[in-house]
């Protein structure tokens, strides 16, 4: 048991950062450590199947976090993509499969049917993980994929019901159909139709009342004591609590706690909610893609490798191809269009567990069940290919499209603008205003869109990336500001920036402290905390409703802000990268003798900030 | 011996200013001339007190270089009044940094010399306009220099009166430099002119 958890996590330790620091994406990562693990090393073995059912957890515990970003009005905005896109996909695809079941491969309608709705199913876990890492789930590709995902989880209900009324009479003889307890095996089934209805619907009920009106309560009477890990177990024991609820009147353990998600989208508890389960899912999700790995039979694969190969590659064409229509159909931008029909051309989690059940069944052939199990693993394993091949070859041409078409109205020396946010619009616009040309970088599409209605000359893309930069004019450009919200990627691209343009001017924004000392060492120019001004300016106010005069209150916030400053360059004096700054004496002391400063003021005493406010007022 | 001048430049739209532009730029980079141009330094007048002093502890010679405005300086000169002349740093009990330090304002004006007359258009003289900052440099014991005034300025660069400002302006950093400006023309009770500053110099 410790022995198979160690060469599960060493495995994932080893690959996923390496996987990461290649830009490959953790899934990628996993799947490689399952398959060194399994077929390679065959350092574990059948087990992995057993573990495989336990990892799938992630997938429900993954759809309470998504649940809980999603407040109901939000889902309730989303209802059209919902059916529309998501139910055309799920029909379509399978429509799709069937026919080429049917008329191409000569399988018996049954076989065919339960084949076309299986692979129409895309992987929640891999998509919804990579859409993650990419910062992609709020773009139109995200949100589309999200409706399809959420769509087919829901589909996966009626799916099970379906499949044993398609069983061969001829497959009967040889397995016997049996029930393995994957939706079926729930205690609802002995009892009537109206009963059953009644019993599933008083669950969810539950579900949303519990949610609404006893979770809160329950949160604050663990959060009174005051131990955390009774916290973590109270958000494990929901979460699991409503699976197993789910699985006893058969419905989907992940729909049932996407709904208790958004039911407690709203409560204060969200964000240690999410905290908590986050960890969680994310090892589960991991183990998932290991085991996804180690499932890949080499044996089977190595008899049929071009069969295999080639039902997987006309399973990703044809599903991509139909997402890419739907897309189309629903006026998804391109190249969102391009990441969402890549992004969910595999098949999915459930086809694994639909294969077994559709064999037990007897609704299609073991032999059949071997092959379409490896086609549904390197479907997954090529997904990663396809996240790169979007980023690499999509991106990169839709970039230089523009950057040919932007390049010959362009004149040299505008200045770059990356991030077009609320920071960046109020730059660009103060910018225009004053007759300065811009070019204008943003990584979401809509937005690109937007501006380019507005006539603002835009580079869609992550701004972020050296050749989009260099695309957008660095290399004659008078200034760069950097005004992406992505602390790390913006001092990526100061880095970037400073090395290759010694002399550019680089203005950036800041969102606290740390990032303006990192923002310093690299390069920047002119750094900016985002909420600084702000902050200081909602002071001025609540100093004037104190009654100090609007001149002193004034005078008073800029001394503030001199002072601020200078304490800010004290104590980057101290600031080490390397060290948390926590840990770093230096850095703490100094912290510490500008708190006493704020102290002293507090206890009366006459501090730097009012004799700086008052300097050349106060009578002597 | 060779004087050190801080030449305080105060223009709050200098990029208007054909005439105060010109000025500036005539005097180019040299060596014992420092040019500050505070709007640029202070563009939202919170003035560093403490550099502002010290900039005036370490010089010799002060020139407060403005375009009148309503009878006046613009208001960051008032601004550095305000702060930087600092009892006990400018006047009162210690207050002798200053002490010594020659004055001298270079002023421009929108109207012709004609309107700053007690029978013209302005109703004063430029010189009475300019009274309270004699009365700072009696206040500071500094010695207050007869200001340099350029009138007309807005046609001085059409009218070809620049050039000759220009070559008065340098002659007189020159003169402040090398420690020479004569007493004939710092000692006058009204203004000095770039055409009689031309003559003597």
């Amino acid at each position: 048991m410790l022995a198979d958890a160690f060469v599960y996590l060493i495995a994932a330790v080893v690959m996923v950062p390496l996987a990461s620091r290649f830009g490959l994406g953790s899934v990628l990562g996993y799947l490689v450590a399952g398959v060194l693990i399994g077929p390679v090393l065959g350092l574990v073995g059948t087990e992995t199947q057993d573990i495989q059912h336990f990892a799938e957890f992630g997938v429900v515990m993954m759809l309470f976090l998504v649940g809980l970003e999603l407040q109901p009005k939000m889902l309730w905005q989303m209802r059209h993509r919902l059916l529309g896109l998501g139910g055309l996909q799920v029909t379509v695809t399978a429509a799709a499969f069937f026919a080429i079941g049917a008329l191409g491969f000569d399988l018996a309608w049954q076989s065919a049917l339960a084949i076309g709705l299986m692979l129409a199913l895309s992987s929640t876990a891999i998509v919804l993980q990579s859409l993650n890492e990419k910062g992609q789930m709020k773009s139109a590709a995200g949100e589309s994929s999200f409706s399809v995902l959420l769509f087919q989880d829901i589909a996966v209900i009626p799916i099970l019901a379906l499949i044993p009324l398609l069983a061969l009479p001829e497959l009967s003889n040889l397995h016997g159909a049996t029930d393995d307890g994957h939706g079926g095996g729930s205690f609802v089934d002995h009892l009537s139709p109206i009963l059953r209805t009644l019993v599933t619907l008083g669950a969810v009920a539950a579900v949303v009342v519990a949610g609404r009106f006893g979770v809160n309560p329950l949160l604050h009477y663990i959060a009174k004591s005051k131990l955390r890990e009774m916290f973590t177990a109270t958000a494990l024991m929901l979460v699991i609590g409503i699976a197993l609820l789910m699985t006893m009147v058969g419905l989907s353990p992940a729909l049932g706690t996407f709904v208790a998600g958004v039911v407690l989208a709203d409560s204060e508890f969200r964000h240690e909610l999410e905290s908590d389960i986050d960890p969680f899912k994310g090892l589960l999700l991991g183990l998932f893609f290991i085991t996804v790995g180690c499932g890949i039979d080499f044996a089977v694969l190595g008899e049929n490798v071009s069969l295999v190969l080639a039902i997987t590659v006309g399973l990703i064409a044809v599903k991509a191809a139909v997402i890419y229509g739907l897309g189309t159909l629903f006026k998804v931008n391109l190249p969102d269009r391009w990441l969402f029909a890549l992004g969910l051309a595999q098949a999915g989690e459930f086809a694994f567990v639909l294969l077994g059940f559709t064999v037990q069944n007897a609704v299609i052939t073991a032999e059949m069940s071997k092959i379409l199990n490896l086609v549904v693993a390197l479907s997954m394993f090529l997904t990663p290919a396809l996240f790169i091949f979007y980023d690499r070859v999509i991106v990169a041409r839709a970039v230089q499209a523009e950057a040919r078409e932007q390049d010959t109205i362009d004149e040299t020396g505008s200045v770059i603008i990356a991030g077009q946010g609320r920071f960046g619009q109020i730059i660009n616009r103060l910018m225009m205003g004053n007759g300065f040309s811009t070019v204008v970088i943003d990584h979401r599409s809509e937005q690109v869109e937007m501006l380019k209605k507005f006539g603002v000359k835009t580079f869609f893309g992550d701004a972020s990336r050296p050749d989009l930069l260099h695309a957008a004019g660095l290399h004659s450009a008078k200034m760069l500001i950097v005004a992406i919200d992505d602390m790390h990627a913006a001092i990526e691209m100061i880095k970037h920036a400073r090395r290759e343009r010694p002399d550019i001017h680089i203005v950036a924004r800041a969102s606290d402290r740390s990032d303006v000392y990192r923002m310093y060492y690299a390069g920047a120019n002119d750094i900016i905390r985002e909420t600084f001004d702000a902050s200081v300016r909602a002071g001025r106010s609540a100093l004037e409703a104190l009654g100090v005069h609007p001149h002193a209150a004034e005078r008073r916030i800029n001394a503030f802000r001199e002072i601020d400053r200078d304490m800010m360059l004290l104590m980057a004096q101290h600031w080490n990268d390397d060290i948390p700054p926590y840990e770093n004496e230096a850095y703490v002391a100094e912290g510490r003798r500008q708190l006493k400063i704020m102290e002293d003021a507090l206890a009366g005493k006459r501090t730097i900030f009012q004799e700086k406010a008052e300097r050349g007022w106060s009578a002597r | 011996m060779s004087s050190s001048v801080l030449l305080l430049y105060f223009h709050a739209a200098a990029e208007f200013s054909k005439a105060n532009h010109g000025l500036i730029s005539a005097l180019g980079h040299q060596e014992h001339l420092l040019v500050r141009d505070m709007y640029a330094e202070y563009p939202r007048f919170s003035i560093d007190i403490d550099k502002e002093q010290s900039l005036l502890a370490t010089h010799d010679t002060i020139v407060l270089q403005f375009p009148m405005f309503w009878y006046s300086s613009p208001a960051l000169l008032k601004e550095w009044q305000d702060l930087v002349l600092e009892y006990g740093f400018a006047y009162g009990d210690g207050g002798t940094a200053l002490q010594g330090k020659r004055l001298q304002l270079v002023v421009t004006t929108g109207s012709p010399a004609e309107a700053y007359t007690a029978e013209g258009e302005k109703g004063y003289t430029l010189r009475e306009f300019l009274r309270p900052f004699e009365a700072m440099a009696k206040l500071c014991h500094l010695d207050y220099h007869a200001p340099l005034a350029m009138h007309g300025a807005r046609d001085a660069a059409d009218n070809g009166q620049q050039a000759v400002w220009n070559q008065a302006y340098q002659k007189l950093i020159a003169a402040l430099i090398a420690g020479r400006y004569p007493q004939s023309l710092a000692k006058r009770t009204d203004v000095v002119t770039p055409e009689q500053l031309l003559e003597v110099l």
